[in-house]
């Protein structure tokens, strides 16, 4: 093994293993009960045995998340494009968007679930709604920021606004897109479990509750490791779409 | 009547063009003319802020003049005619397409993105020593580089005039010196006129035919240098005397030396 792949694999496996110690040292030395915190073995092994329960579970909020950033992605980019080429529209609904976003999606979540009933409906507009905020403001920006010269460049070729938006300010916000699914996504997920608290039978956030109403913690946290797996896979599934669709950004460290 | 002909261009930013912090109207340029002829190279010298790149962006169409005259080719410009070439000081590519693609960019938004725009893409990366970077990334190319794919973007389209602001500005001495005879090797090609924004005095000699002066705010044309150097031009006629003559007159013009009435030689 090379020292890059040391630092690359090794170091962040090592900060695990520190977490791990220090969580088991926390329960043998403070006594604690299982059902207030339970060793990481014992964590493991609920999540072997619920695992087709997990997955099951698991799928239904993968399906959620998805729905709702999808959604959020198919609907935002358009508002986005016409935010941000038209004054009058910026004006209208720029502040209503920022008013919306500090609405705490907690507190509308029952309200959702009394209009769309307690099924993947409702779960997938609350991911949305969560969705939905990064995915706007980002590609708006992106689209402004556009560089002045590539504007003048096909403005001085005539080019239509349509060529202009197509050839120039949309892949130039691209990477501002990405950055918005980024965060998009991963607010999906919270959007969804959010959804599945205030009401469903079905989902991790659902089995979450279930579990900690049955004082079986083990399985509780086996759900919450089951939830930051689905949060980095869908990460990755973004990442790997950026990879794939713009391939041309400079490595991440420089992009900032 | 010249190719090109500037009269009494004049233009005023009002507050509303200048952004919320302005408070009364700017006069960006007061009152330029000039004239060039076809595949003439005309080099645009003054200090920074003296209107010189208001101006390109006049002839361009790209703003509107509040007073004057611009005439091109016998086509009076008020607004963009799709026809001409544009370097700016950064090289401006676009870092989601290759090299190639860069320099089609003006083909496809033209219409005209056949096979003669890609042979002749071929040919102008050739031409500016780029031959073997048709698929690389704008990012992977050195700053000079990248200023020659600028270069080859706005050539492209057989433009009839050229347009160029600072274009060098950005670079270092000797990538400059190197781009400059580069400029002159491809303006003989392809005949194009060339209307060049700088504020070095050494680079508006040696590329130029022609040196129009620009004095500070309010800025005007305050003098029109002919320059008549030995063709064709090579960096050894920087230390010939009509070269120091030459730049001489611009630094006079510029204020930068005092003027000697009658020099005696």
């Amino acid at each position: 093994m090379n020292a890059r792949a040391i630092t690359r694999v090794g170091y962040p496996l090592a900060g695990l293993v520190i977490i791990l110690v220090a969580w088991t040292l926390a329960c043998w030395l403070g006594r604690l009960p299982t059902v207030v915190l339970p060793t990481p073995d014992k964590v493991l092994y609920s999540f072997i045995k619920y695992f087709p329960m997990l997955m099951e579970e698991g799928w239904v909020t993968l399906k959620e998340t998805l729905y709702g950033f999808g959604l959020a992605l198919i609907l935002g980019v358009p508002m986005a494009v016409a935010i941000a080429n038209s004054r009058t529209l910026n004006l209208m609904f720029y502040p209503l968007l920022v008013a919306l976003q500090s609405v705490p999606k907690v507190a509308l979540a029952p309200i959702i679930l009394v209009w769309l009933g307690p099924g993947l409906e409702s779960k997938l507009a609350i991911a949305w709604l969560v969705a939905f905020f990064p995915i706007i403001v980002d590609t708006a920006a992106g689209l402004r920021s556009t560089p002045k010269e590539l504007l003048e460049l096909a403005n001085s070729l005539n080019a239509s606004r349509w060529q202009i938006l197509t050839k120039v300010q949309f892949p130039a916000a691209l990477p501002f897109v990405m950055t918005g699914a980024k965060v998009a996504i991963t607010l999906a997920v919270i959007g969804a479990v959010i959804g599945e608290f205030v009401g469903s039978s079905e989902g991790l956030g659902f089995l979450l509750l279930t579990a900690t109403s049955q004082l079986d913690t083990p399985l509780a946290f086996a759900a919450l490791f089951a939830l930051s797996l689905i949060g980095l896979l869908v990460y990755l599934l973004v990442e790997g779409v950026e990879l794939l669709i713009a391939p041309w950004l400079p490595p991440a460290p420089e992009r900032h | 009547m010249a190719f090109g002909t500037i009269k009494n261009v004049r233009k005023v930013f009002g507050v509303s063009e200048l952004g919320s912090r302005a408070n009364e109207p700017v006069v960006a340029l007061d009152d330029a003319s000039f004239t060039f002829e076809k595949g003439e190279l005309v080099a645009l010298l003054g200090p920074s802020g003296c209107g010189k790149t208001t101006l390109l962006r006049i002839v361009a169409g790209l703003i509107a003049k509040t007073s004057g005259s611009v005439n091109i080719g016998g086509r009076e410009v008020d607004s963009p005619v799709g026809d001409y070439g544009f370097v700016f000081q950064a090289p401006s590519l676009m870092p989601w397409r290759s090299v190639i693609d860069n320099v089609l960019f003006p083909m496809e938004i033209l219409k005209r993105n056949d096979n003669a725009a890609r042979a002749r893409a071929v040919e102008l990366l050739e031409l500016v020593g780029l031959g073997s970077f048709h698929r690389a990334r704008p990012h992977q190319l050195s700053g000079g580089m990248q200023q020659r794919v600028s270069l080859c973007r706005a050539l492209i389209h057989k433009p009839n005039l050229l347009l160029m602001d600072e274009p060098f500005g950005a670079l270092d001495e000797l990538t400059r010196l190197e781009m400059n005879d580069l400029l002159l090797r491809v303006r003989k090609e392809t005949g194009a006129s060339v209307l060049f924004v700088t504020h070095s005095i050494s680079e508006a000699v040696y590329l130029a035919d022609k040196v129009i002066v620009f004095s500070r705010r309010p800025a005007r044309v305050s003098q029109r240098i002919d320059v008549v150097l030995p063709s064709p031009r090579t960096q050894a006629v920087r230390f010939t005397p009509a070269f120091t003559q030459a730049e001489r007159a611009a630094s006079e013009a510029l204020g930068v030396v005092p003027h000697v009435e009658a020099e005696a030689s």
